[in-house]
């Protein structure tokens, strides 16, 4: 039996152990806020905080994260207030929306990180995260004023 | 993002809207509606509106009735129907804020519902084409108009006034001459039982009190749920013993599935099935490719459980398919005349009298639209109904083709549209809703097919590919007297009719027969090419292959005497007038000619306007370039500047992108920028990356590594979008779509200022690398 932390919820699993955390969190915990792309890591649209980092939940399996705490674009702030979220909705971001949650999941681990990025260590750590919208400037522009305060 | 000019009000609709008042009981079903009139406005008449639209002969056509549309309940809260599938141009927000506004709602107390497929109910859905505010603002401004009367008329009944003395201001209605007020929550029930009012009477707002439209101000309906992630896009429905479902499909199109060996699967954990499903064979429009479907409690175990499948397939008539043999025959195919669609003079005497002739033979290869979400679609059937949640472009394209492949009535099927994870193009193809119709049916448990991005690429209906080639000739001044266009690729209607050899009307009128520059001799040519895959729409069709071929070959007269690129461009477009190609019917995007002409004076206006913003000429540091196309599409005009950098391992940067957006009268300014900010992307993603290629029959790439797109570290520092004020009378027109035309040859042609060197074939790819 797994059992892993998940938006402060204890959850446990005693399926497959290499069930990519990815799909424990859309299909047996209804997550669906994290979303699939391309399953290799490739496109960031799975992308969940895993302690303090970011990491693709398409190749991560759910034992990698065993007694561990998972956040989720569900769990980031109980009322959808954290900073990078407000400051998505102030520029306006999103298009169809679809990679917005691995991208805003993204920006937040930045910024634990980072608390103050420059313009290229934005597009370094937002470069894993494809847009085909292609809302760049605009999640450029929305990190920035989340690292500058809402 | 910059707005030049952005004018405060829309203008141009004062005229009153004749609307044929007709009976159909059928579209009375919903928001409790029982019975009476309504509106239906499938013909509208070049007299009794200020423009005409192609919209009446869409399938279906145009419904126009508030009470389909609208409805008020007794709290206030207004409810507007989206009819049209949101994929990320803002529609859902912006054909709701249009009736908002002309029924005097306050958008903060509207909701909006997302239509089902319906198109009898609702009018035509098929969200493409970039049609969407081109042909419904009139429509949604009349539904407002109707019920802001209905609700005006109901006031003055309980007031026992003329009608005339009252009016609607932000939710309520006012008897400004005793102060009287009623809120449109307590006049809901009573304006449910007025009829809707006869057209001849209807007021349309006088644009100069708009609140909303042309003004940008207003959020999309779905920014807080995106970013909360509580936005519900296809992949994200779940049913009550939902089966998960991923497909092996044939890796050639046309190929059969000859055996299966399901063992190893079902012994996945979370794996409870394997089935074949039905496929058609190709071409089939729509319709499944077949396969062997994983059944599974999850979609990682059904993935896992796919990749153990033995499988062997019969590959059929394309297993041959090679991408560099079948270049080959089209650039052959180019060099001999071809189907004449278009002549003007006599191009071919002109071209060996020229003094100069200049060549250019353009390659534009397969690309995949990969949009973020990839296909996908649940399914429950139970009996002869079935219901459909799926994200798709096409709700009542899907509902007929579900009805069709299951065999049971269209009033049986329900199609539920969810959000888009993108569209792009692929979505208006619903083959996922049929698969997962027929995985339902057999199981008789509701499904979840989910393709990989892997499918996606596999399997997908991709761009064209194509060869388009252009020979120019110049008089011993630099003169341009005679052009050759010969357009060669594969068909989209090959996708729909076996045999298909030549372009359908509306791909030749994709930039090659609508030709705008002012040449004495013109000749556009279709030489045959069969397709041996799935063809389908992507964002902007063929004006891809055709503004990078022809904005090119401006760029390369330009070199070849010497002239600025802005100059010749101008020169080329030649005086202010209305383009009527010699071209027998015309396609016009489905429009009316009268309506939407093609108009050299917009064409040069965009020029001018990206030239003098985005400071064409300006001084560029050593290794950058400026580039300039333009080029009409979806009856817009747009133009676009590039400033690229290349360093001297021949790796591009782009500083910066302008671009200059004519499309007539527009809603929202702010979603229209997002949109060109976009299609800058994807017109970078196009000409740096992309490229589909084929060897054996299939596909030879298969996700993000290979078959690449831009990311943000390498997207445009700055994108600024123009957007020129409409005249009095222009209509809306496309926004979308046509900005991603422009890109490719801007950016090429800057290449050529920044290092000389002309890049003819797409993707750049490693050419700037030698």
């Amino acid at each position: 039996m797994i059992k892993v932390k998940i938006n402060g919820q204890e959850q446990s699993w005693d399926g497959d152990p290499d069930l990519p955390l990815l799909w424990f969190l859309r299909d047996e915990a209804g997550l669906t806020g994290t979303k699939y792309g391309c399953g290799q890591a490739l496109c960031g649209a799975c992308t969940v905080i895993v302690d303090k980092e970011a990491v693709r939940a398409c190749i991560t399996s759910i034992n990698d994260v065993a007694g561990r705490e998972v956040t989720t674009i569900e769990g980031l702030h109980p009322n959808g207030d954290h900073p990078v979220q407000k400051a998505w909705r102030q520029v306006n971001v999103p298009q169809c929306g679809f990679c917005q949650a691995g991208q805003i999941m993204q920006a937040a681990a930045l910024l634990m990180d980072n608390p103050k990025p420059s313009h290229d260590q934005i597009r370094e750590a937002m470069s894993g995260n494809i847009c085909r919208c292609g809302c760049y400037q605009r999640i450029e522009n929305a990190v920035h004023l989340a690292s500058t305060g809402v | 993002m910059n707005f030049i000019d952005n004018p405060r009000r829309l203008r141009g609709f004062e005229k009153q809207i004749r609307v044929e008042k007709v009976s159909r009981r059928s579209i009375l079903k919903g928001l409790g509606v029982t019975g009476g009139f309504v509106l239906a406005a499938p013909v509208m008449s070049r007299q009794a509106l200020a423009y005409e639209t192609g919209a009446g002969k869409m399938p279906h056509g145009v419904v126009v009735d508030p009470r389909v549309f609208v409805s008020v309940a007794p709290d206030g809260i207004v409810t507007i129907v989206g009819h049209r599938s949101e994929m990320g141009t803002g529609v859902r927000t912006s054909l709701p804020l249009i009736v908002a506004e002309e029924m005097e709602a306050d958008w903060s107390r509207v909701k909006v519902q997302q239509a089902h497929g319906d198109e009898v109910k609702f009018g035509n859905q098929d969200t493409d084409g970039s049609r969407s505010t081109r042909h419904y603002l009139m429509p949604m401004r009349q539904i407002g108009a109707s019920a802001r009367a209905m609700l005006e008329q109901a006031a003055a009944k309980r007031w026992g006034v003329p009608a005339t003395e009252v009016k609607a201001v932000n939710h309520e209605v006012v008897h400004s001459a005793s102060g009287r007020k009623l809120g449109f929550g307590e006049l809901a029930a009573d304006a449910a039982k007025e009829s809707v009012p006869a057209i001849e009477g209807l007021k349309l707002k006088d644009p100069k009190d708009f609140r909303y439209l042309g003004k940008g101000e207003v959020s999309i309906v779905d920014l807080h749920d995106i970013t909360t992630g509580k936005a519900r896009y296809g992949a994200d429905v779940r049913l009550p013993n939902m089966k998960y479902a991923v497909i092996a499909r044939p890796p050639v199109t046309g190929g059969k599935l000859v055996s299966f060996d399901p063992d190893a699967a079902l012994k996945v954990p979370g794996v409870e099935k394997v089935m074949q499903v039905r496929g058609w064979p190709w071409p089939s429009k729509f319709q499944p490719l077949g396969g062997v479907a994983v059944i599974a409690r999850n979609t990682g175990a059904a993935i896992k459980g796919r990749d153990a499948l033995k499988l062997v397939w019969d590959d059929g008539p394309n297993g041959k398919y090679d991408s560099v043999a079948y270049r080959k025959e089209l650039e052959e195919a180019s060099r001999k005349p071809g189907l004449v669609l278009r002549k003007e003079g006599d191009a071919d005497a002109a071209l060996k009298g020229a003094d100069k002739v200049i060549v250019g033979e353009y390659y534009i290869p397969h690309l995949a639209h990969v949009a973020m979400e990839p296909p996908v679609a649940v399914a429950d059937v139970k009996g002869d109904k079935a219901e459909i949640w799926a994200p798709v472009q096409s709700p009542g394209g899907t509902r007929e083709d579900v009805a069709k492949t299951l065999g049971i009535p269209e009033g049986n099927v329900t199609v539920n549209v969810t959000l888009l994870g993108g569209g792009f193009g692929r979505k208006s193809k619903c083959d996922f809703a049929l698969e997962a119709a027929l995985l339902s049916k057999e199981l008789g448990a509701p499904v979840k097919v989910q393709w990989t991005r892997e499918d996606d690429v596999h399997n997908g209906f991709l761009h064209t590919v194509s060869v388009e080639r252009i020979e120019a000739g110049l008089d011993k001044s630099g003169k341009v007297i005679a052009w050759r266009h010969r357009s060669v690729a594969p068909s989209i209607a090959s996708t729909f009719a076996a045999g298909t050899v030549h372009q359908a009307p509306f791909e030749i009128g994709m930039g090659l027969v609508d030709m705008p520059f002012e040449i004495a001799n013109i000749s556009c040519e279709n030489p045959e090419a069969a397709a041996h895959t799935r063809i389908g729409w992507f964002r902007s069709v063929s004006n891809i292959p055709r503004a990078f071929a022809v904005q090119s070959m401006v760029g390369e007269i330009a070199q070849a005497t010497g002239r600025d690129q802005k100059d010749m461009l101008l020169e080329l477009i030649g005086s202010p007038r209305i383009v009527k190609p010699n071209v027998k019917d015309l396609w016009n995007y489905g429009e009316p000619q009268d309506s939407y002409p093609i108009d050299t004076a917009r064409l040069r206006k965009v020029v001018e306007l990206v030239a003098e913003k985005g400071e064409w000429g300006r001084k560029v540091p050593k290794g950058h370039g400026l580039g300039i196309a333009v080029h009409r599409s979806f009856v817009s005009y747009i133009a676009t500047i590039v400033e690229v950098a290349v360093d001297d391992k021949g790796k591009l940067t782009v500083p910066r992108v302008d671009t200059a957006i004519d499309c007539g009268t527009y809603v929202n300014p702010e979603r229209i920028a997002s949109q060109i900010e976009g299609a800058a992307i994807m017109g970078l993603s196009l000409a740096k990356y992309g490229e589909i290629t084929f060897k054996d029959g299939k596909v030879q790439q298969k996700n993000f590594d290979d078959f690449q797109v831009v990311r943000i570290d390498e997207s445009p520092v700055v994108t600024n979008v123009y957007i020129v004020p409409p005249g009095p009378d222009t209509p809306p027109s496309g926004v979308g779509e046509p900005g991603v035309p422009p890109f490719a040859p801007a950016l090429i042609n800057a290449i050529f200022a920044a290092t000389g060197k002309r890049i003819r074939s797409l993707p750049i790819g490693k050419q700037l690398e030698a």
